[in-house]
């Protein structure tokens, strides 16, 4: 079997006294979305943000494309080809959607078919092109930082949490973005706690807790085994439904 | 600042056993015995240097090591247990100094005039310093410094500006209330060799009331007060989550530090006849004030009696020793100049930059952790 | 996607965010000076005075916004490169000692250009030193940047002195740029005419930079978010390092005006002229380059009428400008979003 896209072993994080991943092993096979779940305080983040070099791993080493990124500067890896949307979206208010858009892409004007592409997925970004990014709502955020992800061609994206806090029409539209996104052949690693949204979406799927993985496997075999649903997601579908 | 051993103090040690030093000291114990041995050298030589040196600059030099020890840890109050940079620390120096010259200076040579002037000058030190805590309560924490150093900057200006009161420029000179003139004379004949006259008790009068001032800032810092300013210093949101109310500390421990640094600005100016700009408000005193309390040891009281003995010895005699070495390279370009006597304050600027890069504790730091 | 989700979310959208009130202070401040100046041709001649005071400030204090805004650093060393800017004049005047004299705008404008670039390239290089050995250790601690940074200017105010000698050093305003233009009644000195014009050019050009550029993008980007800046895929330490240079040889640029205006060097001329710097800033919101300009332009008008009306309040005129402005807006007059 072809080496994963992106692969961490035996990965610990400290924050300054605290020790908040102890030993994640996961692997992102390349195509396709792999959900990452679990319950607030698990370590998504913390994986995530250890991925992209926002934290530095402490031990364990991360492989992605090939190359040991583990302990490479952020901008580094996002050179390496991963895009990352944060929990709070990091979007630029002070700059235009356009501004936004542009910066992302780096490595020049932005492919003009591409960006029909991306404003076809998210129409409503086009409405606000030129105006502020601080003027959009919540949902409208989170749809510019995924328009912003994929302003260029990616490896990967780490997308975290991206229906939160959303009303639930926001959350359907959010879904058939990713749906044409997964169609379009890009990889995701998808953090969520909202499982409606991740049973829609995941070919695998990752469980998180207390700083380590306690289940992977495909997301079909998840759903479909209800006790195992109970037994790795109780409490998080308690606190979302 | 978290990282020196020197400036985390042991929350449960305090309150040991009894004795004479805990109780003087507040339990706060120089925990060095080198330190200790300086800081008894210092305690003596201040002391019994009417007795030890003749001539009138020994004892000037004493009696400001003595007004500075006041007005450095009363800063190190701000600075190190706090961790609030204020530069407006002159501006309560200055206050002091001004409410006794003119005071005295206005209303007559007398123990009330005084009495007055400083009464006044606490009053709008206090008034000053909780005006200026409940402006930086509107603002960010970082434009604290800012705006002290633009409140100091205004009160320095006003104080030259305002000859009619201040004197301007040329500063005010005064009389001393008869006991502290030389003429005065306590006993008839001299004690030791040295004349007991009204200099000598003016001495006197400096050195005590520092000493007392200094070891009530020790207790202050050392009393639950001092522990929670300090637990602010390590975590603001820590210390507001536990139910501490930040703005008030902060601002108290502002109004302590400002009435501590007018009692120094008073004595400074009882010891000159004399107060100015130059004297007590100019910004050079502030970088001096800066310079003592890292280089002696931010957070930890004692540095401020090291800092200031060694700043006020090293403005009167390093200066001889540079001239020494400037001589000795003459004729060279540029190094003659380094080390030209006027330029000591760039090697204790060289110093201080390091301090706060390498040892953070400054010199009192660095010995207890030689101790350890 | 359907577009029904896009049109509800709009309707509650876009109102224009351009916020005008703080702009339209600085021609409300001119017109309530007016009555109280009395003459207008004396007004006029305050204005420019005061539009040349403002617009020094502004090439002092544009740069230390910026370096705060970017990376959080708080220099109160950054007085040193103005008074450094200042005296980096000496290496041209000394040489090119006859083209001032000389009865020529040409080759006094070409001299004072001249001033310009040498004392840009002498802070900009002093700036990278100063970055790399004075602020680099001590990132993420405002408490030892303000005492490390103060180090750092204590030190190079003693190496002026050591270099320059410190007694105060008189320089000449080129020839042609003394005395004044007198129109009318109204008198504007020439060397305040050239001085707004240069810093109007420095403001321009920082606007197109900042706001049509990818650099400019880059950095504003980076004063809300250094972060996410980084996980695009820039190196933001590449960029801080440009703007400290940059924001030191601004510091230069304004030393040198600020030198010639003064004719006088002293080392501490920039540590004077800080307490300005410091209050226009915060009154301009840390990291705003608009706010910072906006504020060098309030703060030295109100120094100007009030110089005249009342000279005695000139003085705490700035601090109450700057404690009003606080009550008004405790950010500054346009906050930048952080964080």
């Amino acid at each position: 079997m072809a080496e994963p896209l992106l692969q961490l072993a035996d990965v610990h994080t400290h924050i300054g006294p605290y020790h908040i991943l102890h030993g994640v092993d996961l692997s992102v096979p390349a195509g396709g979305l792999t959900m990452l779940l679990g319950r607030n305080g698990a370590g998504k983040t913390t994986t995530l943000r250890t991925i992209m070099g926002l934290w530095q791993a402490s031990s364990g080493r991360i492989r992605f494309d090939g190359r040991d990124i583990t302990k490479a500067a952020t901008p580094d890896i996002a050179r390496s080809g991963i895009a990352y949307v944060p929990e709070a979206m990091g979007i630029f208010t002070d700059l235009t959607v356009r501004e936004n858009i542009v910066l992302a892409a780096r490595s020049g004007p932005v492919d003009r078919n591409r960006l029909d592409w991306i404003l076809g997925l998210f129409p409503a970004l086009k409405r606000f092109w030129n105006l502020p990014a601080g003027n959009l709502s919540g949902g409208q955020k989170q749809m510019l930082a995924i328009a912003r992800a994929i302003a260029e061609p990616r490896r990967l994206l780490l997308i975290d949490e991206p229906t939160k806090g959303l009303a639930p029409v926001m959350v359907r539209s959010m879904i058939e973005a990713f749906k044409a996104l997964k169609a379009s052949g890009e990889t995701i690693l998808l953090v969520e706690q909202n499982f409606y949204a991740a049973s829609a979406l995941g070919d695998n799927v990752v469980v998180m807790d207390d700083g380590r993985i306690v289940h992977a496997g495909a997301m079909s075999d998840l759903v479909a085994d209800t006790v195992l649903q109970q037994r790795l997601l109780g409490l998080s579908l308690d606190a979302h439904q | 600042m978290s990282t020196s051993p020197a400036l985390a103090l042991p929350f449960d040690e305090t309150r040991r056993r009894g004795g004479f030093w805990n109780a003087i000291l507040s339990s706060d114990r120089p925990r060095s015995k080198v330190l200790s041995a300086i800081l008894l050298a210092i305690l003596l030589l201040l002391a019994a240097t009417p007795f030890l040196f003749s001539g009138s600059q020994p004892l000037s030099t004493a009696a400001k090591i003595c007004v500075f020890v006041v007005l450095v840890a009363s800063y190190d109050l701000l600075l190190g247990y706090s961790g609030i940079v204020s530069f407006a620390h002159t501006m309560f120096f200055g206050i002091g100094g001004y409410g006794i010259a003119i005071a005295l200076e206005r209303l007559g040579p007398t123990w009330g005039s005084a009495a007055v002037g400083l009464a006044a000058a606490l009053g709008l030190s206090a008034v000053l310093a909780v005006a200026i805590g409940l402006l930086s309560l509107r603002v960010r924490a970082i434009f604290f410094s800012m705006i002290t150093l633009a409140v100091a900057s205004a009160a320095a200006v006003l104080a030259s500006q305002l000859s009619d009161v201040t004197g301007g420029e040329d500063g005010l000179s005064f009389q001393l209330p008869p006991a502290l003139r030389p003429a005065f004379r306590l006993l008839s004949e001299p004690l030791f060799g040295t004349p007991v006259n009204g200099r000598l008790i003016a001495y006197y009068l400096v050195f005590s009331v520092s000493l007392v001032v200094f070891l009530v800032l020790l207790r202050i810092v050392n009393s639950p007060f001092g522990r929670v300013l300090q637990a602010i210093r390590e975590n603001e949101f820590r210390a507001e989550a536990l139910g501490y109310r930040v703005v008030a500390y902060r601002t108290a421990a502002s109004v302590i530090s400002a009435l501590a640094a007018t009692v120094a600005g008073a004595l400074m100016a009882l010891w000159l006849r004399y107060n100015g700009p130059d004297t007590t408000l100019s910004f050079s005193i502030m970088i001096d004030i800066l310079l003592m309390v890292v280089i002696g040891g931010m957070g930890t009281m004692y540095g401020a009696v090291v800092g200031a003995a060694l700043f006020v010895l090293a403005q009167s005699y390093l200066q001889v020793l540079m001239a020494a070495g400037s001589a000795a390279l003459a004729g060279l370009p540029i190094l003659p100049n380094l080390i030209h006597p006027d330029r000591w304050l760039l090697w204790l600027g060289a110093l201080f930059v390091i301090s706060v890069y390498a040892f953070p504790g400054g010199i009192v730091g660095r010995l207890r952790q030689a101790g350890q | 996607m359907s577009d029904m989700t896009a049109d509800t979310a709009a309707v509650e959208l876009p109102r224009a965010r351009t916020d005008w009130l703080p702009l339209l202070l600085v021609p409300a401040l001119g017109l309530l000076a007016l009555p109280f100046v009395g003459s207008p041709s004396t007004w006029v001649t305050l204005t420019v005075a005061g539009l040349a005071m403002g617009m020094m400030i502004f090439l002092m204090a544009s740069g230390l916004t910026l370096v705060f805004g970017l990376m959080d650093i708080i220099n109160f060393g950054h007085g040193v490169f103005i008074s450094l800017g200042a005296y980096a004049t000496l290496l041209v005047l000394g040489p090119l000692a006859g083209w001032a004299t000389a009865d020529s705008l040409g080759l006094n404008l070409a001299l004072l250009l001249l001033c310009i670039l040498v004392a840009m390239a002498v802070t900009g290089v002093v700036g990278a030193v100063f970055e790399r050995v004075i602020v680099r250790p001590v990132y993420g601690s405002h408490l030892k940047q303000i005492l490390v940074t103060m180090g750092g200017l204590i030190v190079a105010e003693q190496l002026i002195h050591a270099i320059w000698g410190a007694s105060p050093i008189p320089i000449p305003l080129p020839q042609s740029l003394r005395g004044a233009f007198v129109v009318g009644d109204i008198v504007m000195e020439r060397y305040r005419v050239v001085a707004v014009a240069i810093g109007l050019l420095v403001f321009v050009g920082m606007q197109l930079l900042l706001n049509r550029t990818r650099l400019g993008l880059l950095i504003r980007a980076g004063v809300e978010n250094p972060e996410m800046v980084e996980a695009l895929g820039y190196r933001i330490r590449r960029l801080f390092v440009s703007v400290f240079i940059a924001g030191s040889a601004l510091a230069g640029l304004g030393g040198v005006m600020w030198a010639f205006y003064r004719q006088t060097l002293t080392a501490g001329m920039g540590m004077e002229v800080m307490v300005l710097v410091f209050i226009v800033i915060i009154i301009g919101g840390l990291g705003s380059v608009g706010g910072c300009f906006v504020g060098s332009i309030l703060v030295a008008l109100v120094a100007n009428y009030v110089g005249f009306i009342e000279p005695k309040l000139a003085l705490i005129s700035n601090i109450l400008v700057m404690a009003l402005v606080l009550i008004w807006r405790p950010q500054g007059l346009f906050p930048v979003a952080r964080r």
